[in-house]
């Protein structure tokens, strides 16, 4: 016997390209739209080349090589970056060395906090062309670069000024001390924030570094360069090496550096602790992530919608926290994914440097096609899928903001971090459920909970295997709140008064 | 209706689900809205449409027959010298007042609203509140601008504030009913979010936010909470229901703004003096000046512009 539906609807009435057939929705098109607000690039002043930064001076590399960074919103190449070889690392690693031994871990430390004040003042005074710059060089919407990423490079270096002179307050009761040179390896999200995360706190320990800048977003740590001279801090103190993977692999298992701080993906991540193992170089790691965002039905609906999308298209997903297994309950789904896709239609994919947009490049040719990789995958598992249909520019490297629905637990784009704007959508019936679901995953950086009960909040809070886990909230950071993975999202945490034992030695 | 039976329906939104409100979050949407860039030909568009949107509002005890007509030439020509600058939406005065505006707006496309109810309070007994209404509606008001009782609701009397509105919506007939929940009164976005949904299950063919009377007046993040609210309605019923931001909107910039959040909030289809108005008047200066300096480049002085 067949069932008549009602209304002429379709025999399968679910879903067409991710949405209801028949629903209710709304429309965002052309009835009023936003004319061009580009901020100009002409605001800034970039060189055709940028050398080595060792020893306070900027150096040719000893391989004579040169590579471009290319802007990934319209493919063309920006600057000539150095590419340092092994000569180049020992020269930085041993300059760092120098400048410890000599000048840094004599300073009295009130005088180290001068100096860290001094980069976070500059970096204000200098905010509007490092925002433009960041967004040039690697997709970000400039709204974000400008709102976010360097006020927040600012907050980073105010607040570990402050430390410098406080250490002994941090750890009451303990004797404290730097541990001496820090090679610093980060990736291309955020390039001039995490570069203020690993630089800020070792100088404010008492440390000095050694820094290499992906190698698609080596402009902010450069012009951050020019900052540092500009502050006069003591030559060797901070030392900026550029290149790829073989730069970063020098570098971090160079015999002359007495602690290694990575940002990046699981499996470099695990390649530098198999390098490093047995060697008495410490170690911190903020590595991979594939956070679970879980909705109950008793949330602040529009707010969690909100909080989703802030959660997985943020910096086009580029985010190692971001929340890219949304969990929700399944009583909320379908009301849910309506506001959701309704929501996702408004989202502007373009320029980076419009103020308007939203969505910008993706950060290399490479990463879309990662990223297309595991969406085909995801089709081809029988996710259903729903893409926007906003305008896309003709040119770049740009992916259309996109959600996943009837995903399994089992399918890769549940597992596997894209990295990209992809939200996979699964659902569960019961608190245990959503924790079980949740801690699935071989990572366990960051979750988010949405729900009006503080009760169940705070439960969830504490079952969760995730170093940060957001209440009714999604990606927001403070410098003052620390910031570290479980599982193999690494380990060390960063920010707060606990980021600073990562540079510490805890004597007794 | 009563509340139980609106629940008994499933019409209530508490019978499946109560909305609940984030503050902190609604404030960063709002917030985050405000950034938005709007420069030349979405400028110049957006206050045409702004102009198109407005209620021009004179609610004072001394308002005259003279005053209102200065203010009626004023809505069927903004700036006779500036070009295609289009009339506004509607006149919004006191009952007593609404003849000479309906005289002096004939055969336009201006609309005239009338305040009823026992604006601004409604603290009156229901049959003087409807009376109020109806006599109104038989003076010529197109629209009639009506309060909740704010005293009741807070009391936890929803039924008795939703049966106060279908009945004035009754008295209306034809002309349109726009309920203000005086959200300034109201203290938390969860019970804004409440009168909203119960105004418009009652009848409300616009929700509007303010009687001008209150501080704080409209604010960017009260409205996308109605508009939320407006969205849901729409999504349940197919209904579309209007919303009117009033008071505490001085600038073309804040009104852009507004019209941000629509576009953004509930789309194309929200884009039209039918489904939103602002309740402004100070402003209507501001978007002519900024309307005159996209045109030619220079800001002119306030006294170029006639102050009604």
């Amino acid at each position: 016997m067949t069932i008549k539906l009602i209304d002429g609807e379709p025999e399968n009435p679910t879903v067409e390209q991710g949405r209801r057939k028949g629903e209710r929705r709304l429309h965002f098109g052309d009835a009023w739209q936003y004319s061009p607000a580009p901020e100009s690039p002409s605001k800034v002043r970039l060189e055709p080349r940028y050398e080595l930064f060792i020893d306070g001076q900027r150096r040719e590399p000893s391989t004579g090589r040169y590579f471009q960074t290319i802007n990934p919103a319209t493919e063309q190449p920006i600057a000539e970056v150095a590419e340092a070889g092994e000569q180049d690392v020992d020269a930085a690693v041993a300059a760092a060395r120098r400048a410890y031994e000599n000048v840094w871990s004599k300073l009295e430390p009130l005088e180290r906090g001068k100096y860290i004040f001094r980069i976070a003042r500059l970096l204000q005074e200098r905010a509007r062309e490092l925002a433009i710059v960041e967004s040039m060089d690697g997709g970000k919407p400039i709204r974000e670069s400008r709102d976010f990423d360097v006020p927040m490079a600012a907050a980073h270096f105010f607040y570990c000024a402050g430390w410098a002179d406080k250490l002994k307050y941090a750890f009451p009761g303990r004797e404290v001390s730097p541990l001496g040179v820090a090679a610093q390896v980060i990736p291309w999200n955020f390039p001039l924030l995490m570069a203020a995360w690993k630089i800020a706190p070792a100088l404010a320990c008492g440390n000095t570094v050694v820094l290499k800048p992906a190698e698609t977003t080596p402009l902010t740590a450069m012009l951050l360069s020019d900052i540092i001279r500009e502050a006069e801090l003591p030559d060797g103190v901070v030392n900026i090496v550029t290149g790829a993977g073989p730069t970063g692999a020098a570098l971090v298992s160079h015999p002359g550096v007495d602690k290694v701080a990575f940002t990046g993906s699981t499996a470099v991540g695990k390649a530098i602790q198999r390098q490093l193992a047995g060697t008495r170089t410490r170690m911190t790691m903020e590595l991979g992530g594939k956070a679970a965002n879980i909705v109950f039905a008793d949330a602040a609906l529009d707010q969690a919608v909100e909080g989703i999308i802030n959660g997985i298209f943020f910096n086009q997903g580029h985010v190692c926290c971001a929340g890219s297994r949304l969990l929700v309950e399944e009583s909320l789904h379908d009301l849910l994914m309506r506001k959701l896709c309704d929501r996702m239609s408004t989202l502007i994919v373009g320029d980076p440097l419009d103020k308007n947009t939203d969505i910008g490049a993706i950060n290399s040719k490479q990463q879309l096609e990662k990223i297309r990789e595991l969406v085909e995958s995801g089709e081809q598992d029988g996710a259903v899928r729903f893409s926007t249909e906003c305008a896309m520019p003709d040119r770049g490297w740009f992916f259309p903001p996109t959600v996943f629905t009837n995903v399994a637990q089992s399918s890769r784009i549940a597992r596997e971090e894209i990295f990209g704007p992809v939200l996979s959508v699964l659902t569960f019936r019961t608190d245990a459920e959503a924790i079980e679901r949740a801690n699935n995953t071989c990572y366990g950086l960051s979750a988010g909970v949405w729900t009006d009960k503080g009760s169940r909040l705070f439960e969830m809070a504490s079952k969760l295997e995730a170093g940060v886990v957001w209440g009714n909230t999604y990606n927001k950071f403070d410098p003052s709140s620390p910031f570290g993975g479980y599982k193999e999202s690494g380990f060390g945490r960063e920010g707060g008064r606990q980021g600073l034992l990562a540079y510490l030695e805890v004597d007794r | 209706m009563t509340e139980q039976g609106l629940a008994q329906r499933g019409a209530l939104p508490g019978a499946s689900r109560e909305a609940s409100i984030d503050k902190v979050s609604v404030d960063e949407r709002a917030g985050r809205l405000a950034t938005r860039s709007i420069k030349t030909e979405a400028k110049l568009s957006g206050l045409r449409l702004v102009i198109r949107m407005m209620d021009l509002t004179t609610l004072e005890g001394c308002d005259t027959p003279g005053k209102v007509r200065a203010l009626c030439r004023k809505a069927l020509h903004p700036a006779a010298d500036i070009a295609d600058v289009p009339s506004v939406a509607a006149v919004c005065v006191y009952p007593n007042l609404v003849p000479i505006a309906k005289k002096e707006l004939e055969g336009s496309t201006v609309r005239v609203a009338a305040v009823a109810t026992a604006f601004p309070s409604g603290l009156s007994p229901l049959d003087v509140k409807l009376d109020d209404a109806r006599r109104a509606v038989e003076l010529g008001a197109d629209e009639i601008d009506m309060v909740i009782d704010r005293g009741a609701f807070l009391a936890g009397e929803h039924p008795r504030v939703a049966d106060e509105i279908s009945r004035v919506k009754e008295v209306c007939g034809e002309a349109h009913l726009k309920v203000i929940l005086e959200t300034g009164e109201l203290g938390a976005y969860d019970n804004v979010r409440r009168a909203s949904d119960l105004a418009m299950e009652a009848g409300a063919d616009f929700i509007k936010t303010s009687t001008g009377k209150i501080q704080p007046a409209a604010t960017p993040a009260v409205t996308l909470v109605m508009l939320e609210a407006i969205r849901d309605f729409y999504y349940r019923t197919g209904r579309r229901i209007g919303m009117k931001p009033a008071g505490g909107i001085r600038t073309a910039k804040q009104a852009l703004h507004y019209l941000v959040i629509v576009k953004e909030t509930l789309g194309d289809d929200w884009l039209t003096p039918e489904l939103f108005r602002l309740g402004a008047s100070t402003v209507l200066n501001d978007v002519l000046m900024q309307i005159r300096k996209l045109e030619t480049g220079a800001y002119q002085a306030i006294e170029y512009f006639s102050k009604d």
